[in-house]
């Protein structure tokens, strides 16, 4: 995954810091709020809902569970159509194959359609360092990148930046990358995507080359889909003579019609409209245009092999579930420390990266289990389930693991539990308020509950449950 | 090992023991039967695009009202177009001297012919009621993509016949092979406090004739 966020300290310390941050919490929950709103207004709209979601889980695990032949399928209708298949393993055989494409039509310069895939693998900082530069196109991505800043958001990668410091960042920066931002600029919505489309617009009419990835990719069709908003990708799609995307291998669909669930739960669920204002659709070499689709891996087999884990390979992007999570809300995205925050990168990086590293291994206790997140995801990935499965694998602390040993053995025999229980009573004076030491972090804000006199085991024998 | 024979090994060995699938479609295939026009129009209009509902015989003068209103004064038309829209487009309102230049794309348009045009006048292919959403395939009257994203300006015909109830019955008239662009309303963008804003890359102004059978 991208380097920019790699030694990053573990998830409860960037929370903690971040929760400082008055003006970025301010601007979450407004951005949250108003999404959440809009999201359940269209939602609601459709009294099929439910039934589409539960149509979409089996369509992806089933898409899943067949997905070599899938991918053979998809290949093969690519290539009959004109287009070129390759498979990456991993990031870097990615960016190898994206920068040897680039090179070889003489280019130094692409043009991006915001995708999840690239920023995983950090093909732009890859292109850079062969002397490609790379403008991302999708206005957020575009602050983003103006900003030297990381994303924090996966449909908003901008989320943490409210109008007034967008502004800034136009204004002190857009000069460096090209056409600099008009003078006068406000800060209405509507006049910072003015000075984007003016900044934009010369690099659309000129590029050669884009890269883009892809929202599914029909297998038996060779189709890929792309939704957006702005019409940037429209543009990367359409007017280069080159197009490669760049595409996670569980972005597969096995048939043209299952796109009728999809376009359906996606737009309602990202940005809470009944449609996204584009969608494009194209087979192979569309109109001429010579078509690269790079198959990427990079840890998602190693995902679906677990069985519990491999859910989070359903998710489509939407970003509906860290709209709603109470501490997305609060920590912000940068807290995540991957291109994948909130309740889904909770889940996903951790299978994606492994758990080598501390702040990996936090990821899955970043939630508080409320299961806000399953309840909105449209493909209904469990992710309070895969939490806990991941919180299991975890390797714990020496004193955890001997505590948890320890109760697992007064546990697991009747007599055993007895008999702690009648020693816990007769020393319950001597119990402590707090906790020593490191375990003084959960009695500061919980009471530990009383011991009673005696055990419910020993008072319903004494007293033949109440009738003596 | 090719990275292509290993990662399909790879998923070969990790869905080894999964479950068969079978994919419940409970969901509404078809659409809205009643109403399909009033529904698709206020749709479409809730994307703040300008619609117009008009019979058959006022298809050419609200064509041409939309053009002199916007000042239009050379529009691209694609292949295949309505005759008597292109006429329409053609004929400047009031002044019988007066003619819009139209600007066909054979040979084909650079990008910067495009943005210098401004404006395009197309059909489209289908039109779905229940989401305000045109799709447009590269048929006749709608010609190669970036004429309907570079121009600023989209005046699209929609028939009534077009227009179907849903998403499902969209996808199900649609062709994969052929590229396709689903439309709905202006372009815009979220991505500022995820509040939506009409106009960015794509065209800022859309407007929707659409023609009743009546």
């Amino acid at each position: 995954m991208s380097g920019a966020f790699l030694g990053m300290p573990a998830f409860p310390a960037n929370a903690a810091h971040a929760v400082q941050d008055s003006q970025l919490r301010y601007n979450l929950r407004k951005a949250t709020h108003t999404i959440r709103g809009k999201r359940a207004a269209v939602v609601g709209e459709l009294p099929d809902w439910a039934e589409l979601r539960a149509a979409a889980a089996a369509i992806k695990d089933e898409a899943l569970r067949d997905l070599d032949t899938h991918l053979l399928t998809l290949e093969a209708a690519v290539t009959d159509a004109g287009g070129h298949v390759h498979w990456a393993a991993d990031a870097e055989e990615a960016n190898r194959i994206v920068t040897d494409l680039v090179k070889a039509t003489g280019e130094t310069s692409v043009v991006k359609v915001k995708s999840m895939a690239t920023q995983e693998i950090g093909l732009n900082e890859a292109l850079a360092a062969q002397g490609i530069t790379a403008y991302e196109t999708d206005l957020a991505e575009l602050i983003v990148q103006l900003g030297d800043d990381w994303p924090s958001h996966i449909l908003v990668p901008a989320i943490h930046r409210n109008r007034s410091e967008i502004r800034e960042v136009f204004l002190s920066k857009m000069a460096e990358w090209g056409r600099p931002a008009p003078d006068g600029l406000t800060d209405e919505p509507r006049a910072l995507a003015e000075a984007a489309r003016l900044h934009l617009r010369e690099k659309f009419l000129s590029a050669k080359v884009a890269v883009s990835g892809a929202n599914f990719m029909v297998a038996e069709t060779g189709t890929l889909v792309v939704l957006e908003s702005e019409g940037n990708g429209r543009m990367c799609l359409t007017l280069p003579e080159t197009l490669i995307s760049v595409v996670g291998i569980e972005k597969v669909v096995p048939s043209w019609r299952d796109l009728e669930v999809f376009l359906q739960l996606l737009p309602r669920s990202s940005t809470g409209e009944r449609m996204n204002p584009y969608t494009s659709t194209w087979t192979g070499s569309a109109e001429g245009q010579e078509f690269h689709l790079v198959l990427l891996d990079n840890g998602r087999t190693k995902v679906l092999a677990d069985e519990v884990g491999r859910q989070a390979l359903r998710c489509i992007r939407c970003s509906a579930c860290l709209n709603v999570c109470p501490v997305y809300e609060r920590a912000g995205g940068h807290s995540y420390g991957s291109v994948y925050p909130g309740p889904i990168g909770a889940i996903l990086t951790p299978q994606l990266r492994g758990m080598g590293s501390e702040l990996d291994r936090s990821l899955p206790y970043a939630s508080s289990l409320c299961g806000a997140c399953y309840d909105v995801c449209p493909v209904a990935i469990d992710i309070p389930e895969v939490l806990v499965h991941l919180r299991a694998k975890a390797r714990h602390s020496p004193a955890e693991r001997a505590g948890m040993r320890a109760a697992g053995w007064v546990l697991d025999k009747s007599v055993r539990l007895a008999k702690a229980q009648r020693l816990g009573s007769r020393f319950r004076r001597l119990a402590p308020k707090r906790l020593p030491g490191p375990l003084a972090g959960w009695t500061d804000t919980r009471d530990i509950p009383e011991i009673p006199a005696e055990s419910f085991r020993d008072w319903w024998k004494k007293t033949d449950g109440g009738r003596r | 090992m090719s990275s292509r024979e290993q990662i399909l090994a790879r998923v070969r060995a990790a869905v080894r023991d999964a479950p068969a699938v079978d994919i419940p479609r409970a969901y509404r295939t078809g659409g809205p039967r009643e109403g399909l026009v009033e529904l698709f129009a206020e749709r479409v209009d809730d994307y703040r695009a300008i619609v117009h509902v008009v019979t058959g015989d006022q298809v050419a003068a609200t064509i041409g009202a939309a053009l002199a209103a916007r000042g239009v004064t050379r529009l691209v038309v694609p292949e295949g177009l309505d005759e008597e829209w292109a006429r329409a487009a053609a004929r400047a309102e009031g002044d019988e001297a007066a003619t819009r230049a139209l600007v066909g794309d054979d040979p084909p348009l650079g990008a910067g012919d495009l943005d210098a045009a401004g404006a395009v006048l197309t059909g489209c292919a289908v039109a779905v009621a229940e989401t305000g959403t045109i799709v447009l395939d590269t048929g006749p009257g709608q010609g190669r993509r970036v004429l309907t994203l570079v121009p600023d300006y989209h005046l699209c015909v929609v028939r009534a016949g077009q227009i179907v109830g849903s998403v499902p019955e969209a996808v199900a008239r649609l062709d994969p092979a052929r590229p396709l662009t689903w439309i709905s309303g202006p372009s815009a963008t979220s991505d500022i406090e995820l509040d939506r804003v009409e106009g960015v890359h794509g065209p800022r102004t859309l407007e929707v004739v659409i023609v009743t059978d009546r």
